[in-house]
């Protein structure tokens, strides 16, 4: 039996600067998780990277990424994608020092 | 220490020029990134977790006050203020935004330095002994002939795509200080009679599957050396895999074939070869000598550093533990701590890799090394300018004493910041280091080497950790599997698994459990843990680790 689609976000990484982006509900780049949009349908995933992924001048390495839906928006199901939707842990630098809008 | 000449220069330029339109051309969306990728990583730029990496070579590990500067400038002109120095002796700048990389990438040329075959499947930079041209044990600096290969290499036409990464270590002294039986190829500087000549050691390395190197060949003269060198890796591009590139380095290529039939191979290649070779690179080699000639050591009295040591408890620590054996008279081998209680595992501030910088201008013969422990050293230092040294490290956070104790850990960025990650390595580091500082037990467990790698690719070295601790993703949870017994020395072992991991919460008191066993077991404080385990064998520590935690648990 295929498995259920779990909830999930388009990410990458921003193409200049390299740090981590979410696409949201009306087609921008953002790099607050908790802007993202949540994305429960599977073709509509599809769809989505595939818009994504037409847009290399802009973003590099386009995934799925699971999520949940929390009362803030999005939660990562993974520490992997928590540290990137915060930054490192031995520094006060990344997301958790400068979030802001694409 | 060696100067590019024109060549050089210019070749560094044209890559730079190539590269700056590369970059160019990636931005305006006339490269994919599928074509630009092995572009930017034949320039050593990675895209990490959070942003781009620059890894920039540092050949040998040997800097002068003018790269060091200029390290600096970079950390904070284009980065966030700080570099982190690795375990192959190469600087990470973890921030860079990818249109500041070509102006990086000049700024570095300024200095003569690079980036190139940092990454990517070629021969990447070769490192060597960090006390080289410095150690008592020396039989010759390795540094002349690691540039040497370095030449050779850098856009070595037959080698720039090779099966997989390829890299090599040297050494001139017996007692191995640069790992060179876990590199692709390790060379040790040894003599037949009076004939200077190379022990040749391939198929080491770590990550996925660990082997400790073996030896192809006992002596290579100097005139056989590159032709010889160019035969193992020729024989390796040939018929080292490339359909798993889990199995694509030489250990494997060794492994499947046997060190008899590569020999026999390397043997026939040889002989095509070597020709081609007219001697050419001996006369560069002479030239290459000469760069690395030692200063010119002073003979001074040594009453400062007698007063100091005498006087000042502090300054004694650090001089009984940061100090190695020097062969000039009245000189010594300073060790500076990248490791700070709490502080990420090497790295170094923009103010301290000046202060370093100044440091070794002033008093050090202006040269300074990265250590593969992730350490500075600065190797030609006189005595009596070490109180003064130790003052200012000491007004910088750069006296730590523990140098070889269990806070000197080697730790990779693991998934703080690196892609292929598997957990955090950094925070653990910190931990330990905390936890033992907090029990002041440190000199007392005396020497010690703990390395943690964030993945199974074990740039943490962590199967050659005397305590190896390898971060895993076990069903979402970060997980840390602990090995023993490694060894990273000429008498190289493997460490051996002591049982299922421990969570992040759970790994601090499992180490200090085999840490108070070690202390239970140890004959005298002149038994050093390595030692110890050698002789009492895992299971006490096994025992520590599992049964003392299920009976604490079920108390």
């Amino acid at each position: 039996m295929p498995r259920a689609f779990t909830p999930k976000v388009v990410t990458a990484n921003a193409l200049i600067e390299g740090d981590v982006v979410y696409l949201t509900v009306d087609d921008r780049w953002t790099r607050d998780l908790a802007q993202a949009e949540i994305i429960t349908d599977e073709a509509h995933a599809q769809l989505r990277q595939l818009m994504a992924e037409a847009q290399p001048d802009q973003v590099v390495g386009v995934y799925l990424a699971d999520v949940t839906a929390g009362t803030n928006g999005p939660e990562p199901t993974h520490f992997r994608e928590d540290f990137r939707r915060s930054g490192p842990s031995n520094y006060r630098h990344g997301k958790q020092a400068e979030l802001s809008d694409v | 220490m060696y100067d590019y000449s024109e060549f050089d220069a210019a070749f560094v330029a044209e890559r730079n020029r190539q590269f700056r339109q590369q970059v160019e051309r990636r931005v305006s969306g006339a490269l994919t990134e599928d074509e630009f990728k092995p572009l930017r990583l034949m320039n050593g730029l990675y895209l990490q977790l959070h942003a781009y990496m620059l890894r920039v070579a540092i050949p040998s590990g040997t800097l002068d006050s003018a790269k060091m500067r200029q390290l600096a400038y970079i950390a904070e002109r284009w980065d966030k203020g700080y570099g982190h120095f690795t375990t192959r002796q190469n600087i990470q700048f973890n921030w860079p935004k990818l249109p500041d990389v070509p102006d990086i990438l000049d700024a570095l040329a300024e200095v003569g330095m690079h980036a190139i075959q940092t990454s990517g499947n070629t021969i990447r930079n070769v490192t060597a002994d960090h006390f080289a041209g410095a150690a008592q044990d020396e039989i010759a600096d390795p540094r002349p002939v690691a540039e040497l290969i370095r030449q050779w290499s850098t856009d070595h036409p037959e080698f720039q795509f090779l099966p997989r990464k390829f890299k090599i270590a040297v050494t001139g002294s017996p007692n191995d200080r640069a790992v060179i039986k876990a590199h692709d190829i390790g060379l040790q500087i040894v003599t037949r009679g009076t004939e200077q000549g190379y022990r040749v050691i391939v198929g080491g390395g770590l990550g996925r599957t660990p082997m400790i190197g073996k030896v192809l060949s006992d002596f290579v003269t100097q005139e056989d050396l590159l032709p010889y060198l160019e035969s193992v890796v020729s024989v390796w591009n040939q018929i080292g895999r490339r359909d798993n590139k889990y199995k694509s380095r030489i250990k494997i290529t060794v492994h499947e074939h046997g060190i008899d039939d590569i020999r026999a191979r390397v043997a026939e290649r040889f002989k095509l070869v070597r020709p081609a070779f007219s001697g050419v690179d001996l006369a560069l080699f002479d030239e290459i000598k000469a760069a690395f000639a030692p200063p010119a050591f002073r003979k001074a009295g040594t009453e400062s550093f007698d007063k100091a040591y005498s006087a000042d408890p502090v300054f004694r620590a650090w001089a009984d533990t940061n100090l190695a054996a020097h062969r000039a008279p009245g000189y010594a081998i300073v060790q500076i701590s990248l490791k700070a209680h709490g502080a990420t595992p090497g790295d170094a501030t923009a103010e301290q890799m000046r202060v370093m910088a100044d440091l070794a201008q002033f008093y050090g013969h202006d040269e300074l090394r990265i250590s593969h422990e992730q350490n500075v050293i600065l190797p030609h230092v006189h005595v009596s300018d070490l109180p003064a040294m130790h003052a200012i490290l000491k007004r910088h956070g750069l006296a730590t004493a523990n140098i070889g104790l269990i806070s000197d850990i080697i730790a990779c960025p693991g998934m703080d910041y690196c892609a292929l990650a598997t957990a955090r390595s950094i925070p653990i580091a910190q931990e330990i280091a905390t936890r033992f500082d907090e029990l002041k037990l440190e000199h007392e467990i005396g020497e010690l080497k703990i390395k943690i790698s964030g993945c199974i690719n074990a740039c943490g070295h962590h199967h050659v950790g005397q305590i190896g601790i390898l971060g895993l993703d076990r069903a979402g949870v970060e997980n840390y599997q602990i090995t023993l017994g490694g060894d990273h020395t000429q008498d190289a072992a493997l460490g051996q698994r002591t049982g299922p991991g421990f969570s992040a919460d759970e790994i601090v008191p499992a180490i200090e459990r085999i840490i108070e066993t070690y202390l239970d077991y140890r004959q005298d404080r002149q038994e050093p843990f390595l030692q110890t385990y050698r002789r009492i064998g895992i299971e006490p520590f096994k025992s520590a680790l599992y049964e003392k935690a299920r009976a604490h648990a079920a108390e």
